[in-house]
């Protein structure tokens, strides 16, 4: 996850100030020049072609994912590790692209669904079948039945919850961010309560639901949430113009003749989706979203959402793809990859507000 | 005096400075109410209620007890099952409550004016993350260390937490007074996931929930005495409240009026950490009590806090009475613990405060 993040990082840095580069050393006169204009190509190519850069480092992770520390045990590992590699895959594209076109919608690099609480509300949904239906009815339940039973309901809670977000304090950006916030304390500490309500056979069911694991991911839904993913890919390639010109703002699009409830509803409908999917994998994880957009708004070059919806699959697949593989393989701590974005995410979040903070000043 | 408060707020309101505005948002209309209720009522009020909720804290429980059998064994000067049961358990369960209720609106009141934000407490400048932190360290170091040492530390370690988060929020316009408590949340969530983390590779994540999760189930005579502390630290914050108040209402008036803000801050930072401490070693942490309590309070009585800290001393006791007894009684016999009850309560009330308090100018 480290290194992932220094290699883009370093590279956009590098973009930057590769003419600072240029200047200092060739007065230092340690490098030939030769070399250095040929690393100055190199790092203006890598620029250029950020696209393919992450989905050759995303090749060569997947690749390492599958076969670092195999020893041997093919027919065991394989199938084992591409479920997770599926699931790690599908996670990636569902929280890289729901937060990209939350950012969108809302016009803010800094709001993403699971800190205004998106992904507390489905743990919450989760608990609340369980406490209404029973962990063995829940359990025994066809898992793609009860899937899509909690995603009509996440999508119902959470076009409320954007509702009541945004019309009471949208002009208020602060109020906005913190009154979601502390819906999502609210969601998390009534599930909590639910947990603490229910017999110790259904609390363990609530509580694998809510908590960020990498290492294990449901397999049962790995073929309905692949089957979400193609279905909500194809929705919004063909919305990505449509967000382009939403980026402008609201009045702007709707002057420009798009049709913006249609859009925002639908926008909203993939949101909810791939929110539910990626907790229903993984777990929740509040600063992952806001972390693999900062840094794709960061590589990208332009804006438009062809480039940035592809980067920010990738980069997130890439984040988490050789978290895990650094983590589980190479530290052998396999739980520890959700703590160790949670804090990197945190630390953009500060970063991000500090940053727009000096801007306004 | 009560008319120089007046004063004092009318000519702060005028003055326009950017430092007092923020803090006066929630002030303004406590002024008027202040003269419907008046203090002696609702500080004999809170009393009645407190005393009404400790007599039945004192009669609910799992073992048998009846009333009758202290007066019983009061009459007969012997002890019997129902009396030892009582001065055991039930009476160090009370008091720990009522202490730790007091503590921690006492500490968020503090907090509140040293940073002139309504909208803080300690859980969210970093104070019981870094008191939690501290305990783990110390305990993992050094785990045959004394009560006293463990506090020690988690002290020193809480007044570097909000040292930190002080230092952060340095640059912070006062007036973005939502912007504090939002930082707050997420720097206290970055030093739980580092103990987490900690806690992880340790293997030592069951001691931490102990402190991370407030519980009184644990109280019996002999497991709480260092809870006094913070009696003794209330008692401190009532024989300075005029220099809190002073302090509170501004930079240049507390220059004005020869009170060292410097010093005043430091002692202030100082009780609340050690009151973090105190209450994250013996029951664990209840976070939101220290926001909500002290935000009623002043709404009802107006920020002097010669005149209101005895209110909010009285009304967190209460509150956190009625949430112990609430989560003794949802699930009977078994036990809800008070963080989570209280989680779902304070959130609620938090939200309720954060939509009804004006929008920024």
């Amino acid at each position: 996850m480290f290194s992932s993040t220094k290699l883009t990082s370093t590279k956009t840095g590098a973009t930057k100030t590769s003419t600072a580069i240029d200047n200092s050393s060739s007065a230092d006169g340690q490098y030939s020049a030769a070399a250095q204009g040929q690393l100055a190509k190199l790092w203006a190519w890598i620029a250029a072609h950020p696209k393919s850069i992450a989905a050759i480092i995303l090749l060569i992770s997947m690749t390492l994912f599958m076969t670092l520390n195999v020893n041997g045990y093919w027919d065991f590992a394989l199938p084992l590790r591409g479920k997770k590699l599926l699931a790690l895959i599908v996670v990636g594209y569902a929280i890289g692209v729901s937060t990209l076109l939350f950012q969108t919608l809302t016009h803010n690099p800094i709001l993403t669904p699971s800190l205004l609480g998106f992904d507390s509300l489905y743990v919450l949904l989760q608990s609340l079948l369980v406490f209404f239906l029973g962990a063995i009815s829940f359990t025994s339940l066809d898992p793609i039945a009860k899937f899509t039973l909690e995603i009509v309901l996440m999508f119902g809670a959470s076009l409320l919850l954007f509702k009541l977000l945004f019309s009471k304090s949208s002009q208020d950006l602060t109020r906005l961010i913190l009154v979601g916030v502390i819906f999502g304390v609210l969601f998390r500490s009534l599930s909590a309560l639910i947990a603490r309500l229910i017999n110790p056979d259904d609390f363990v069911v609530v509580q694998s639901a809510s908590y960020a694991q990498f290492n294990t991911v449901n397999p049962q839904l790995l073929g309905i949430s692949l089957f979400i993913c193609v279905i909500t890919a194809i929705f919004v390639w063909r919305w990505r113009y449509q967000c382009d010109v939403l980026m402008l703002g609201q009045a702007q699009a709707v002057n420009l003749g798009i049709n913006y409830q249609r859009l925002a509803f639908g926008l909203l409908t993939v949101i909810a989706v791939l929110v539910a999917t990626a907790t229903a994998l993984v777990g929740p994880v509040t600063f992952f979203g806001l972390l693999v957009c900062a840094l794709t708004n960061r590589i990208a070059r332009h804006m438009y959402h062809t480039e940035r919806l592809i980067l920010v699959s990738l980069v997130a697949m890439i984040c988490l793809v050789l978290g895990q593989t650094i983590f589980e393989q190479v530290l052998d701590m396999a739980g520890v990859l959700s703590v160790v974005i949670e804090l990197a995410g945190g630390l953009m979040f500060l970063a991000l507000i500090f940053m727009s903070q000096r801007r306004s000043l | 005096m009560s008319l120089f408060s007046h004063r004092t707020h009318a000519r702060l309101k005028s003055s326009t400075a950017p430092s007092a505005s923020s803090w006066q948002s929630g002030t303004g209309n406590a002024l008027h109410r202040r003269t419907v209720i008046p203090p002696w009522f609702i500080n004999t009020a809170s009393l009645i209620l407190m005393g009404l909720l400790v007599l039945l804290s004192l009669s609910i429980g799992v073992a048998d007890f009846s009333w009758s059998g202290i007066l019983q064994s009061l009459l007969t000067q012997s002890a019997n099952s129902d009396s030892s049961l009582l001065l055991v358990s039930r009476i160090p369960r009370t008091i720990a409550i009522i202490l730790t209720g007091i503590a921690m609106a006492v500490a968020g009141m503090i907090i509140q004016v040293v940073l002139k934000n309504r909208f803080v407490e300690p859980s969210m400048v970093g104070a019981t993350q870094s008191a939690a932190l501290g305990l783990l360290v110390v305990s993992l170091l050094f785990p045959a260390s004394a009560l006293i040492v463990k506090m020690g530390v988690a002290t020193i370690a809480a007044v570097f937490g909000m040292m930190l988060f002080m230092l952060l929020i340095h640059r912070i316009p006062p007036t973005d007074f939502l912007m504090i408590p939002l930082i707050g949340i997420v720097f206290g969530g970055i030093i739980e996931a580092v103990t987490t983390f900690i806690a992880y590779q340790t293997e030592s994540l069951q001691m931490l929930s102990v402190w991370q999760f407030g519980d009184f189930s644990g109280v019996l005579a002999g497991r709480y005495e260092l809870l006094w502390l913070t009696g003794g630290l209330c008692v401190l914050a009532y024989i300075i409240a005029d220099k809190l108040t002073i302090v509170g209402l501004g930079d240049n008036i507390a220059l004005n009026l020869g009170i060292s803000k410097r010093q005043v801050t430091w002692i202030g930072v100082g009780m609340v950490a050690m009151m973090s401490a105190v209450v994250v070693l013996t029951v664990g942490m209840i976070p939101f009590i220290g926001l909500v309590v002290p935000n009623i309070v002043s709404r009802l009585m107006g920020d002097k806090l010669r005149r209101s800290l005895p209110a909010v001393a009285l009304l967190g006791a209460s509150a956190v009475l009625l949430c112990d007894i609430i989560g003794r009684s949802i699930r009977y016999p078994f036990e809800v613990p008070v963080a989570t009850i209280f989680g779902v309560v304070g959130t609620v009330l938090f939200l309720w405060l954060l939509l009804r308090a004006p929008a920024e100018q």
